[in-house]
């Protein structure tokens, strides 16, 4: 099991009082595998991405990623968790716009003591940028800027791959070409890849899909 | 609907009580510090006017020799007699005891108008004020000095300037030893019309008309310049925040601006919205400036007149009096710095499109591209300044050469950083670094104001320091060469200096006359010292300029006349040039000699030709050489046998310490404007930092995702600030020697008619730079505090899809 979610809740003080997000979760993930993380707005979804991502931490349970309790990680093994263990792709991309595209590629790579120049290589000619690599962020599309963002997870070789809405931004011709190349991607390289989407019609094309409804699977 | 809308704008501040209250103090603190030197300066002229019209009584017309010596008595006969309504004056200094004042003689019956608010002739006795022993008007602060120093009833009036008094003038004809010769006379406003003409009356006399603006206001303009560049300066540092913040500020509301026009309000009513809004503040924020303005003056006045004292022997109250100009005039500086510095942002409200969508990042992109026209520009002025420096003359000329050089290097400071971070940035090969020196170099455009404050403020204090430091060490070495005497004293009536002359030669080395009378040369009114230039203490110890082989032998012989450096260059003279000196004799120049310190001119004649061409000199003063060691013996019998106060024998390293001390206080207040203006770029840094960590997260939240911890982060942000702080200082440290330069060799040359050697204190950079570093560190610590503890939700926010 490469990730494995046990009675995990979480809740967030708002200016209504305490707001339950998710209650006693249970999830699994295997390595290899690609579930869709499917449900309304305000199901948990992000919360439960970013739980198993390090990026935030439960009130209550277990989270067992990649063989370590993350929920039980101080800021300094969360941060060494996210380096090496995981990859990130996100809705609004986060590229860091002070970089050249050639640098965003190879930048979690290198934080992560992987940089494999062949291999960054190859993610770009199959992500198609090979053009763009003296370029800045803003000068890119969206659609540009998703294929650099999940070239940049890729090139650090991670085994999970955590992707929150990747193609919300992007109309449905290029968002299924984005999600093409993800899902090739991730199974060549072996990652796992846990993605929150609201469309089901994205969703079918992964193993798995795992329904949130009011902070619990359905 | 405007006070809706209105409603909306305001609400931004409420959200933002950090950033309002940086603009609010920026705005206030460029305000005050110009308020403030504004307050000094006026409060200054305010009193060199009421000096001159109490001392000199401009305000009325004056008849004065024409070749500068005195008015016999029988030429006032003679006017009065056709019909001039004149009053006599006798003035001069004299020393009560060790307190010198000038001593001004009037004929109580014949002066027109009171003199600083007393009349001798109205209700105060006239008897006292003409018989034995006489009366001396003078301020609250010179009666406490005179108290225990002259037999003499003092009375005290309001408006007399320190260290003047005002007596009868038979008293200070018996006291200045006049024996009936005037110094001016006074014209009374009403005259008979059928007066006849001055020129076939008294042909050796001129009118000197009224309103002549006072000597000592002519001599401080310099420093008043001075001093109102200082202020300028710290205004500008200041209106850098005032800049940042209103563009950051209008920046965060472009979204609501839409808002506004897509619901209806005009662009001329958005616009007019934003105009009353900073209006306002401007208001309020002047006020509080001008608050803050009179604190700061009150400050540094007692600074200022001890400088004014120092310098040009000005007498300045140390108190302020609140003036309606200034006030008014601080309101007027922080309205319009206001719209200056919002003139930009307002333009491009106006003109954005209406459908344009909110760019958080935009307004420092558009910045970028500003660097580069900002580098052209810089380099114009550094290229205009170099070729003013070289081919300018000229005071303005000098401040010209001072503003260009400062703007110019403060235009450049972000272009250059640049370059260099893109340098380290293509140099360095770990992810992190590379992207430390790339994020760096993305700050820039949002950092650039207050890292120009910084270097203007750095540079400001390296350069002023500088000059000051070259000054004191030059003035040190100076003072050392020429107070070679053992001993100074003064004696207090000719009958004890005659004793003097005949006790000393057989208890000393030898004795050196101090004698100098007052005339005009060149047409400005200056001291002509007497030297007994046969004795080797001149040869030795006299700092020359300039001189011919034989200078000394040529002064000693009458044929020959020293002139100090401020009367060489103000009047262009020449080694050889003929120099006409009152009483009709003239000698040629044969040397230069360095006077620091003093703001005006003066010559040295032979002590024999000074005593045969002015017999009435007083011969009160006297240097005396003697073996070091036996100094304080001969002082002692000094004082024994002839009773001298221990105040009238001073010795070498008293007079030393005293003049240093003197040096010291005259720059106190170059050092507090100093530390004034590093204290407004300090919190220019804080400000930019503060409101940039505002907008930091969307740039750092990805790479705390990708595994750097918070703590971490923070470390870079404070070694982000600690690289450019050093950058900024390393630039810096250039730039104030190049304006400690254009200071020492062409604004004191234009001001003080002085050049000194500009000598380099590296030892003074390093104190600034962690003085600096340590506001650098300061400035940074709120920001890397709420960045440090910053909490994941906040992060996450960054990432989340409703953003």
């Amino acid at each position: 099991m490469l990730l494995s979610l046990r009675n995990v809740s979480k809740s967030y003080t708002t200016a209504e009082g305490r707001l339950e997000i998710l209650k006693s979760i249970d999830f699994d993930l295997d390595a290899g595998e690609s579930v869709a993380l499917t449900g309304e707005s305000g199901s948990g979804k992000s919360t439960l991405l970013h739980l198993a991502g390090g990026l935030d931490h439960p009130d209550t349970g277990q989270i067992l990623s990649v063989g370590r309790d993350i929920a039980a990680l101080e800021d300094q093994g969360r941060a060494e968790y996210r380096r090496t263990a995981v990859g990130l792709v996100f809705q609004q991309f986060n590229l860091i716009p002070s970089l050249d595209i050639g640098a965003n590629i190879s930048f979690h790579a290198r934080l992560a003591g992987r940089h494999d120049p062949g291999w960054e290589r190859e993610l770009v000619q199959r992500l198609g940028i090979e053009p763009l690599l003296a370029r800045y962020p803003d000068q890119l599309s969206g659609g540009q800027q998703q294929r650099v963002a999940i070239g940049r997870t890729l090139a650090a070789r991670p085994p999970l791959v955590l992707a929150d809405e990747p193609t919300g931004n992007l109309d449905e011709v290029t968002g299924d070409a984005v999600l093409d190349i993800m899902l090739s991607l991730t199974r060549s390289a072996g990652a796992a890849l846990l993605m929150v989407t609201h469309s089901s019609r994205l969703a079918q094309r992964l193993d798995r899909r795992v329904h949130l409804h009011g902070g619990k699977i359905a | 609907m405007f006070w809706t809308a209105a409603t909306a704008l305001l609400s931004h501040w409420r959200c933002r009580p950090i950033q309002f209250a940086t603009l609010v103090f920026g705005l206030s603190l460029a305000t005050a510090l110009w308020s403030g030197v504004q307050a000094i300066n006026a409060e200054a002229r305010a009193s060199y006017a009421r000096a001159a019209s109490v001392l000199d009584q401009n305000a009325l017309t004056q008849l004065v020799p024409r070749d500068g010596n005195s008015i016999p008595q029988a030429t006032f006969a003679n006017l009065r007699r056709a019909g001039w309504n004149i009053s006599p004056v006798i003035e001069g200094d004299h020393r009560f005891g060790n307190v010198r004042v000038r001593l001004i003689g009037i004929d109580p019956l014949t002066t027109p108008g009171k003199v600083g608010g007393f009349e001798p002739d109205g209700s105060n006795d006239l008897a006292a004020f003409v018989s034995q022993p006489g009366v001396l008007i003078v301020s609250q602060a010179t009666a406490l000095k005179l108290s225990s120093h002259t037999d003499m009833q003092i009375k005290i009036a309001p408006d007399i300037p320190d260290g003047a008094a005002f007596t009868d003038i038979g008293m200070a004809e018996r006291i200045l030893e006049r024996r009936g010769e005037l110094s001016r006379l006074v014209v009374a406003p009403d005259q008979r019309p059928d007066l006849p003409a001055l020129d076939r009356l008294a042909p050796e006399i001129a009118i000197k008309p009224p309103g002549d603006r006072p000597d000592v206001a002519q001599l401080t303009d310099s420093f008043h310049l001075n001093l109102t560049a200082f202020g300028f300066l710290a205004f500008a540092v200041g209106l850098f925040i005032v800049y940042a913040t209103i563009g950051l500020a209008f920046e965060q509301r472009r979204a609501t601006f839409r808002t506004l026009r897509s619901l209806g309000v005009s662009l001329s009513s958005l616009t007019l919205l934003l105009m009353t809004e900073l209006l306002v503040l401007a208001f309020l924020a002047g006020l509080v400036g001008v608050m803050i303005g009179y604190f700061v003056a009150s400050l540094l006045l007692p600074g200022v007149a001890a400088t004014l004292q120092g310098l040009y022997g000005a007498s300045v109250p140390g108190t302020l009096t609140i003036r309606p100009e200034w006030w008014a005039t601080g309101l007027v500086v922080a309205i319009a710095g206001t719209i200056g510095s919002s003139a930009q942002s307002l333009w491009q409200v106006r003109r954005m499109p209406l459908l344009t969508a909110a760019q958080p990042r935009a307004w420092a992109r558009a910045r970028a591209v500003g660097i580069r026209l900002q580098l052209l520009g810089g380099l114009v002025l550094l290229i205009t300044s170099a070729i003013l420096a070289v081919f300018g003359h000229g005071l303005s000329t000098g401040f010209a050469v001072l503003g260009c050089l400062l703007l110019g290097a403060a235009l450049m400071l972000p272009g250059v950083l640049s370059a260099f971070l893109a340098l380290l940035q293509r140099q360095s090969s770990h992810a992190l670094v590379t992207w430390f020196w790339a994020d760096t170099r993305q700050q820039l455009p949002g950092l650039s104001l207050a890292l120009m404050a910084l270097l203007l403020a750095l540079a400001a204090n390296i350069g002023v320091g500088t000059m000051v430091s070259s000054f004191r060490l030059t003035f040190i070495g100076w003072l050392d060469q020429r107070l070679a005497a053992e001993l100074y004293l003064t004696a207090r009536d000719e009958n004890e200096a005659s004793r003097l002359r005949a006790w000393l030669p057989a208890h000393s080395t030898s004795v050196l006359p101090i004698w100098s009378v007052e005339g005009d040369v060149l047409g400005d009114r200056l001291q002509i010292f007497g030297a007994a230039a046969n004795d080797s203490t001149y040869r030795e110890n006299w700092p020359l300029l300039l001189g011919t082989a034989d200078v000394w032998d040529r002064v000693a012989a009458g044929q020959g006349a020293l002139v100090n450096e401020q009367l060489w260059r103000g009047k262009k003279l020449s080694i050889g040039n003929e120099l006409a000196l009152p009483g009709g004799w003239s000698v040629p120049v044969v040397g230069i000699y360095s006077d620091y310190g003093n703001p005006r001119g003066q010559v040295i004649v032979g002590i024999d030709a000074l005593a045969a061409h002015y017999p009435n000199v007083p011969k009160l003063r006297y240097g005396v050489r003697i073996a070091p060691a036996d100094a304080p013996a001969l002082k002692e019998r000094m004082t024994s046998e002839f009773g001298l106060p221990a105040e009238n024998v001073i010795d070498q390293a008293s007079l030393k310490r005293q003049s240093r001390a003197v040096f010291d206080q005259t720059f106190a207040v170059t050092g507090a404007l100093n530390v004034f203006t590093l204290g407004v770029a300090g919190f220019a840094m804080f400000s930019s930092l503060l409101t940039l960590s505002g907008v930091r997260l969307p740039q750092l939240a990805p790479v705390w995702a990708m595994g750097i911890t918070r703590r971490d982060l923070a470390l870079l942000e404070m070694l982000r600030t600690l690289a450019l702080w050093l950058a900024t200082f390393v630039v810096a440290v250039p730039v104030g020697l190049g304006l400690a330069w254009v200071l020492l060799s062409i604004v004191n040359v234009e001001a003080f008619g002085w050049r000194l050697p500009m000598r380099i204190f590296p030892t003074d950079w390093l104190v600034l730079g962690l003085v600096a570093l340590a506001a650098a560190i300061v400035s940074v610590v709120i920001p890397l505090r709420r960045l440090a503890t910053i909490g994941p939700s906040d992060l996450l926010r960054v990432f989340a899809n409703e953003r």
